[in-house]
């Protein structure tokens, strides 16, 4: 469905360039729930960018269902991190869902439908006419997710959506996730830097180094759906597969973090090469 | 009484004591260029209610709005294709900057001698003068719109025209009104200046007109009559943007 291959990304060039993302490659099935996780400042935010076609990658591509991505694919929908900042104020709820509609051959009562639907499924029925400011955040983060779902992608690209709001509210918001996805039959590629959230919502998680970044491992996880906040969190498998994650990211930060951060070019090179040969081996 | 009724009190009252102030103070008044009160209203009405409205107001109205909306129309135009281009805001820095500078009552003699007399001339020099107050608030405006409301748009494929009438132009919204409301008090100065200058006509004739015949109640009339239209238009401005912007006094209020 979605294949990412020896996708790179630098900003700038000559002195000043800075690499965000080094080389990264990954599938993901159809279907499939695919969580993303890697230290902050990894280049997350970068590498959705680069595979929702909003910024050309400096090398490698990009496919979404056999087809190149190069600008925004239509079978594609973002959930933005800062909802505040993604759903437009002078818009109520309903028209923010209606909003990516407006282009699609469809009939009135039809979209009407769809909006009306994708609102209820994140349980904000009672919110259509309301203006996002009015909302709480979770609330908001969830019209976001309406207005992704309304637009019936096949794919449903998330960038750290659920980064700021409370944990309780996070917690639901990860359920209601996981059962719209369902109800929608949707291809989820979930970001975060939370290793708990990736573990609990993935099938499988894409382990990312530190900037600029790299696929660490993929990792499996085995874990019986439907999941739930307490009873999958209890299990064993659980609390191995996130110590597992936590550990490869402690590792992946480590000695290339203190190089990439900071340091003038000559340390920098000579501190460079036992974290390279790390990150081969 | 509530605090909120109160101050609504202290706001009429303070105007009405300052009117019976002049009043008192005006009305045994024999200086010449200090008419009592009553004469001035008596006057302003007899001029004003409705003797010169067809003859002097609404032609000054019309050069006021012509040139404002003109100015307005331009303003936003130039501003979003400004604010959306980094390089063509550069490219064009030092000229608005240097038109902007023109004090635009220098450029009176120029419009007359080109556009003539009549009212060409003076929606000219409103439209140069209000433009550059909304030009350069729709320039910030438009370039300081939060990335990511632009790239929602962009991710579900929002055609651009699509995107620069419903995410663009409400975002800019609130600086682009905030120009706007420094263009509409330029435009009332303009216009009565322009009128001083080569006129037949107008509230701003009228009055350098009353004032070279030592009619100074007639005088006095025109100046309360263009206080109140600045007022007016102020007050109408702002029911105006609170209803179109709406949203923002709410996104802000929840905000705080």
């Amino acid at each position: 469905m979605l294949k990412v291959t020896n996708l790179r990304k630098v900003y700038g060039s000559g002195d000043t360039a800075t690499e965000a993302v080094a080389d990264v490659s990954f599938e993901v099935d159809k279907g499939e729930f695919v969580c993303i996780v890697g230290p902050s400042g990894a280049g997350k935010t970068t590498l959705l960018k680069t595979m929702s076609g909003l910024m050309a990658p400096t090398s490698g591509e990009v496919e979404i269902a056999g087809q190149k991505v190069s600008g925004p694919p239509e079978q594609m929908a973002l959930v933005f991190q800062d909802y505040s900042r993604s759903l437009y104020p002078w818009m109520k709820v309903g028209d923010n869902v209606a909003f990516p509609l407006r282009r699609k051959k469809i009939s009135k009562s039809e979209r009407k439908d769809i909006v009306e639907h994708a609102v209820e499924s994140v349980g904000l029925a009672s919110s259509i006419d309301k203006y996002p400011w009015q909302l709480s955040g979770g609330m908001q983060q969830r019209v976001a997710i309406a207005r992704g779902l309304a637009y019936q992608p096949e794919v449903l690209l998330m960038d750290e959506p659920f980064a700021s709001v409370d944990a309780q509210t996070r917690a639901d918001l990860e359920d209601l996730v996981l059962n719209v996805r369902h109800e929608y039959g949707v291809t989820v590629l979930f970001v975060t830097h939370d290793i708990d959230e990736s573990v609990y919502m993935g099938d499988r998680v894409v382990i990312l180094s530190g900037r600029p970044s790299r696929v660490k491992e993929v990792l499996e996880v085995d874990l019986p759906r439907p999941r739930d906040q307490v009873e999958t969190k209890e299990l064993p498998e659980f609390a191995h597969l996130r110590a597992h994650v936590y550990r490869a990211i402690k590792g992946a930060q480590d000695p290339s973090e203190a190089v990439s951060t900071d340091a003038a070019d000559e340390p920098r090179t000579q501190r460079a090469e036992p974290g390279a040969e790390r990150v081969a081996g | 009484m509530s605090r909120r009724a109160t101050l609504a009190a202290v706001e009429i009252a303070v105007p009405v004591v300052v009117i019976a102030a002049i009043w008192f103070w005006s009305a045994g008044s024999d200086v010449y260029y200090y008419p009592p009160l009553s004469d001035v209203l008596k006057t302003f009405k007899d001029t004003w209610l409705f003797d010169r409205v067809g003859s002097d107001v609404i032609p000054s109205l019309i050069r006021l709005f012509f040139g404002y909306f003109i100015a307005v129309g331009v303003g936003v135009a130039g501003g979003i294709a400004l604010g959306m281009s980094p390089v063509l805001r550069r490219v064009a820095a030092p000229i608005v900057e240097f038109l902007r500078a023109i004090p635009a009552p220098a450029l009176l003699p120029f419009a007359l001698l080109v556009l003539g007399v009549g009212n060409d001339s003076k929606i000219f020099v409103i439209a140069f003068v209000c433009l550059w107050p909304v030009l350069l608030n729709a320039v910030d405006g438009v370039a300081g719109v939060d990335p990511t409301l632009v790239d929602t748009g962009r991710v579900y494929r929002i055609p651009a025209s699509d995107r620069l009438r419903y995410v663009v132009l409400p975002a800019a919204a609130p600086q682009i009104f905030a120009g706007m409301r420094t263009s509409l008090s330029l435009a009332l100065i303009l216009m009565v200046i322009s009128e001083m200058v080569a006129s037949s006509n107008g509230i701003g004739y009228f009055v350098l007109q009353s004032q070279r015949s030592f009619a100074i109640p007639e005088m006095w009339s025109g100046i309360i009559l263009l206080g109140l239209l600045g007022y007016v238009f102020n007050a109408g401005f702002l029911l105006v943007e609170r209803r179109v912007l709406a949203w923002y006094r709410g996104s802000r209020a929840g905000a705080e």
